[in-house]
């Protein structure tokens, strides 16, 4: 789960980081309540999941209290890759001296946390010169560690204290928030030495949830995904028109790569795991039937143990109770195949032997490219 | 890992072993919905289930298996190396322990949605005793007309001599049915899992058979997220690793910074995408095949 940078913040707040002062607005009456208040310049910040929010114009300064309504409506109304925020923060801005970055993430390969420090801060961090890594233990990160980095970044006085003083902080934010990543950047030196975190980025692993009652405020799910995963789906939306459906998460990977070599656009990615029974697959048209954008549906079923006219049957019922009228192209390898290609022959739903016959059919469907 | 670690011998064992090819198992989980379906299937595959394991259901029986409230009870009589988890994400690590402590040596962790701290926290476990967790979130491994120890259906599978390593549970089936029906069976065929954290990654699997005559060549199902890929083209630089190797990677046209089903499968900026790991293929010239279908024909030409 991908916090927005306010919700970062407010752990960074929980945890003794310093942060700019700031206000949220969701709409307009919310501003006026906190209009003057302000001191200005302040800077009116987008709250978005999708990054690249500077480049985007999802970030916009305000000099005086004249600009503020007509600055926040444009950001309101701004989509960024899609996306329309709910809510805006406005933060007073400060006077910065220097930029800094710094992170914290899981080390996948390494099974540990990495902490990368630079004394270049506020771009995106593989364009990040002389980087810090270093491999540290959730657990252990000691005061001396921490000065250590500062001293490779070479801060000296107030900032170095400050600075390690937030590397400690940061690391227990993310032992006990159970966070994959925590990233600051950038983190600013202010004209007094002391350091502020001016972005935050925190991604929370999402299967240690069960036991942060106090993070579930942040989830925010679309009403389809909240339907999808109370089935026990994993399921994406995407920018297309086909939705795909399979067992498993790779197999579905696997048919969203075929579909796009052969030209389709998939518009839904919809993982029903291990269990294919005919109430499994109605379910799973039934989230994609909410999704008028789709055009055509592909069912790709890898079997052994699955029974194919259970799949069949699901699919009719789904025909006949009006649910979907979309034609939908099946591969399901399994048992009593030649059955259920009977049972689907006068619907609007066809199986295919191979799932690479089943997605040459579907991308010559008319109705895709209308 | 410092000692080699021998997943046939634990698995299969030496011809002059009694339990040859009959190695005692014991099921976490055992009288669960999703165990107890397995174990059923586990057995009729030829797996050897001597006990099960669910807390407070010690002394019933699951069709004939005895139930033992703990992993310590239940492997007092049997000397069983092996356990299959099936146990809920929640309880994954209290399990672990319990099997390590108590003389398995080799866990298959089949519950997805562990938190990553847990399953951080149940290698290191296991790494202090010398022992081994594959998974969690792994379809589980088969040594074909041997055994499985998981929940993959036994049908894709045939004995051979290939290797299938795979970061999915059903591009694993996929590949290897592929591969079977074109006459390739498989020595082992292994779920890596897809978390982020693997307690046996894809430069430990290759480790698990690199001085195993038997197997040939090497099939590696990858997906997008994590640099798994990338650090086994560098082992397989440093090594020489010989073997024949064929490659997959789903998830070439993934969104970024969405989660792709599993809680591994995502992408940040380059790291973890699908050019990424395809490019480090080729640079040790590792063919890398665009569907699942193609990967049998791109082995078998490399085998000529």
């Amino acid at each position: 789960m991908k916090l927005l940078e306010y919700q970062g913040k407010e752990l960074f707040t929980e945890h003794d980081i310093a942060v700019p002062k700031s206000y949220l607005a969701r709409n307009q009456s919310e501003l006026n309540q906190i209009a003057d208040k302000l001191q200005f310049p302040v800077v009116l910040k987008s709250q978005l999941t999708v990054g690249g929010r500077g480049k985007a114009g999802a970030i916009l300064k305000c000099m005086k209290l004249e600009d503020l309504v007509p600055k926040f409506t444009e950001l309101l109304n701004k989509e960024v890759k899609g996306e329309l925020p709910k809510v805006i923060l406005i933060e007073e801005a400060v006077n910065i001296d220097k930029e800094l970055y710094l992170s914290l993430f899981l080390n996948r390969g390494k099974r540990s946390y990495s902490l990368i420090s630079s004394a270049q801060g506020g771009m995106d961090i593989e364009s990040v010169q002389n980087k810090v890594i270093q491999d540290i233990s959730i657990t252990g990160l000691t005061q001396s560690d921490a000065e250590n980095i500062a001293k490779k970044l070479n801060l000296d006085g107030v900032t170095a204290k400050s600075f390690s003083n937030i590397v400690i902080k940061l690391a227990k934010l993310v032992r006990e928030k159970e966070a994959e990543l925590a990233e600051i950047n950038p983190l600013a030196i202010l004209k007094d030495g002391t350091c502020l975190a001016l972005d935050s980025k925190i991604i929370i692993d999402d299967n240690s949830l069960f036991r942060h009652p106090e993070l579930r405020k942040y989830v925010q799910i679309s009403e389809l995904q909240e339907q999808a995963e109370k089935s026990g789906f994993s399921f994406v939306e995407l920018d297309g028109n086909i939705a795909i459906i399979g067992n498993g998460a790779g197999l579905v990977m696997s048919t969203l790569d075929i579909v796009t070599d052969a030209g389709g656009k998939p518009g839904a990615f919809l993982d029903f795991g291990g269990r294919a029974t005919t109430e499994t697959i109605y379910k799973a048209l039934e989230v994609i039937s909410k999704m008028s954008k789709i055009k055509a549906i592909l069912v790709n079923l890898f079997g052994g143990i699955v029974r194919t006219d259970l799949v069949a049957q699901a699919i009719l019922n789904a025909y006949q109770d009006g649910m979907i009228s979309v034609p939908i192209y099946a591969r399901i390898s399994g048992a009593e195949s030649e059955k259920s290609k009977k049972m689907l022959s006068n619907s609007n739903a066809k199986l295919y032997d191979t799932v690479e016959e089943a997605i040459s059919s579907l991308v010559h469907y008319k109705e895709l490219s209308k | 890992m410092s000692k080699k670690f021998d997943i046939f011998d634990i698995l299969v064992g030496k011809p002059s072993d009694t339990d040859y090819g009959n190695k005692p198992v014991i099921i976490q989980g055992i009288t669960g919905n999703f165990g107890s379906v397995h174990t059923r299937l586990m057995r009729e595959y030829g797996t050897n289930i001597v006990a099960g394991v669910t807390p407070n259901k010690g002394g019933q029986t699951f069709e004939g298996i005895p139930v033992f409230d703990s992993v310590k009870d239940a492997n007092k009589d049997f000397g069983a190396k092996i356990s299959g988890i099936f146990v809920p994400a929640p309880f994954f690590l209290s399990a672990v322990k319990d099997a390590v402590n108590n003389g398995i040596k080799l866990l298959v962790a089949i519950p997805e949605h562990v938190p990553v701290r847990d399953a951080m926290e149940a290698l290191e476990y296991a790494q202090t005793s010398g022992a081994r967790i594959i998974g969690p979130n792994t379809p589980g491994v088969i040594v074909p007309s041997v055994n499985k120890i998981g929940i993959m259906p036994s049908q894709p599978f045939t004995k051979g001599s290939t290797a299938v390593f795979s970061r999915s549970g059903t591009l694993m089936y996929e590949v290897s049915y592929h591969l079977s029906r074109e006459g390739i069976g498989q020595q082992i065929a292994l779920g890596i899992g897809g978390d982020p954290i693997n307690g046996t990654n894809l430069i430990e699997a290759f480790e698990l058979i690199s001085d195993r005559d038997e197997v040939e060549s090497v099939v590696v199902v990858g997906e997008i997220g994590g640099d798994a890929e990338e650090s086994l083209v560098q082992y397989i630089e440093k090594t020489g690793f010989s073997k024949p190797v064929v490659a997959y990677v789903a998830g070439r046209s993934a969104p970024k910074e969405k989660r792709m089903g599993h809680a591994g499968a995502i992408v940040y900026g380059n790291y973890g995408s699908a050019e990424s790991k395809i490019s480090s293929y080729s640079k040790v010239n590792i063919p890398v095949a665009k569907r699942p279908a193609e990967v049998p024909s791109i082995l078998l030409k490399l085998m000529k």
